[in-house]
């Protein structure tokens, strides 16, 4: 098991947990979390899973492809140096990642 | 968690429905009802929903049943839509395995509709979002072992439960779904031949630049394309399955398990019944409302005032899609919320063939001219699609930035010049104007 803390654009927080080896963007969208949609199911083409990471977690996450990279240029809320898209980022075992969700995927 | 596509597990949420009333009967558990029944409790909707599908499967996704699923890259977990606690939590009833037969419809928009396992559904107000079927491939030899297509997730199991034993597979139909899986199917260790009746590689859904791109690419990757291929039948290996299929030339191609994709049919029987317009699929006005006034219609089985702003008025349409099938389902909440909302952002496509990416944002339909922007030594390729001299579409392949910029301008109304898009270096997102 892994935890992900989800902050909303308004600051509310939820903790959900998640599964080793799933995407913060699947344990997301099956909890129905709002705030992320992961429209393409995580095949990295919609950019609607958007999500900032806490800059204490970002570096210790594995560095991202160039795809996720252009595909972030094209978020609906302007990107930022803290950027993911959450189909990215899958959890390891014992693993807690905070983020924060933005206002809008759409 | 070990819960499976099949698990016929699901607790509370899947309480019998017979015999006691919901408020809204959605028909089908597909994309479109998953997300319309998702919506309006978004959306504060407070009656009971009933989530109906005829699988025998918790509602989950397609995309990947071409792509990773087919390649055993993700479970069948990663598809569920949501956990079985979502569906509890938020009163929706899911009904899995039940078609429904026939339904007795009143004049204000409520009604029973009949299952075939004897069950009955009683509603105040019914969604179709009963989506398409694929269309038969109309050749001796269509019903042997190991001919298959490719619609849901009991056609994806079949396919992959056959795959092992291939080392030749015939894929009928250059389309997306085609591709896709010749593309997985290769990846897999197979050797693929994909057989297309038209002029063309994915003939519908792109331009001629788009189609010759992926023909060459495929090509080069070691796909054996047929293009204007003539099947004379799918041969017998004497116990029923398949060996080859025979081409009009005369020519035998082997083949253990032949894939068919030749598109799809709405499913618009249960319109029928109800007496509503059909017309390549069931007629809906821009709110997703069918012609009786009540029966709400979404996603692939509709047939729509086209969304894209500025369209010529009375254009229709049908679009096959996840993103349609989503906001379709948006429109559809709010009407049934007693709003009237427009159709929200431009409708986009993708679909992932090998390590080519390709995705499509706007409609190219009416084009008269195109532009071509290429950097090869990057896998990059774009065609952009113009009307009158105004952008109204383009085809990205591993060119995300080129997506981005051309779904911004005509979510805007706004157009990019032409000449200066014609040079790849420049960011199309600069010359949005």
């Amino acid at each position: 098991m892994a935890k992900v803390h989800f902050t909303d654009f308004e600051g509310a927080t939820q903790v959900i947990e998640a599964n080793t080896g799933d995407s913060i963007m699947e344990t997301a969208v099956r909890n129905g979390l709002e705030g992320i949609l992961g429209e393409c199911g995580g095949s990295l083409s919609c950019a609607t899973c958007h999500v900032f990471v806490a800059p204490q977690d970002l570096e210790t996450l594995e560095p991202m492809e160039e795809m996720e990279d252009e595909m972030l240029y094209g978020t609906a809320m302007d990107r930022e140096e803290n950027s993911r898209l959450s189909c990215q980022i899958k959890m390891c075992e014992g693993q807690e990642l905070h983020v924060t969700t933005p206002e809008t995927q759409v | 968690m070990s819960a499976q596509i099949l698990s016929p597990s699901l607790a509370g949420a899947e309480a019998s429905a017979t015999g006691t009333a919901t408020g809204l009967l959605i028909i089908g558990a597909s994309q479109s009802g998953v997300q319309l029944a998702i919506s309006l409790r978004a959306l504060g909707y407070t009656e009971h929903i009933t989530l109906l599908g005829d699988e025998d499967h918790r509602p989950y996704q397609r995309p990947a049943l071409s792509k990773e699923f087919l390649q055993d890259k993700v479970g069948s977990e990663s598809l569920i839509f949501r956990s079985n606690e979502y569906w509890i939590e938020h009163n929706i009833t899911l009904v899995k395995g039940e078609r429904i037969e026939s339904l007795d419809a009143q004049p204000d928009g409520s009604g029973t509709a009949m299952g075939r396992s004897g069950n009955s559904y009683r509603y105040t107000r019914l969604a179709l979002t009963v989506g398409a079927r694929p269309r038969l491939f109309e050749a001796p030899g269509n019903d042997l072992h190991g001919v298959v297509y490719l619609r849901n997730a009991d056609d994806a199991l079949k396919l992959k439960a056959l795959a092992p034993g291939a080392t030749d597979v015939v894929v009928i139909g250059g389309g997306f779904i085609g591709l896709e899986a010749a593309s997985s199917l290769q990846a897999m260790g197979k050797k693929v031949t994909v057989i297309e009746y038209g002029p063309r590689l994915v003939g519908r859904a792109v331009g001629e630049e788009t189609s010759e791109y992926f023909l060459a690419q495929h090509t080069a990757r070691g796909l054996d394309i047929r293009i204007g291929g003539r099947i004379e039948k799918i041969i017998d290996d004497g116990q029923g399955a398949v060996r080859s299929v025979r081409l009009e030339s005369g020519e035998e191609i082997p083949a253990q398990v032949v894939l068919i994709g030749i598109g799809v049919i709405p499913n618009t029987q249960l319109g029928e019944k109800l007496g509503l317009k059909i017309d390549n699929g069931i007629v809906v006005d821009k709110h997703a409302i069918a012609s009786d006034g009540h029966t709400i219609v979404v996603g692939d089985v509709a047939n729509m005032p086209n969304p894209v702003p500025g369209a010529p008025a009375d254009e229709r349409i049908r679009l096959e899609s996840v993103n349609n099938a989503v906001e379709h389902a948006k429109v559809a909440a709010y009407s049934l919320m007693g709003q009237r909302e427009a159709y929200a952002g431009i409708p986009w496509f993708w679909s992932n063939q090998a390590n080519m990416k390709l995705q499509i944002a706007g409609l190219s339909m009416g084009f008269d001219a195109t532009v071509k922007r290429e950097l090869p030594e990057k896998g990059k390729f774009t065609v952009l699609y113009y009307r009158g001299g105004q952008i109204i579409a383009a085809d990205c392949v591993n060119a995300p930035l080129d997506f981005m910029a051309v779904k911004q301008a005509l979510a805007a109304g706004k157009n990019i010049d032409p000449y200066a898009a014609s040079n790849p270096a420049t960011l199309l997102k600069t010359l949005i104007a």
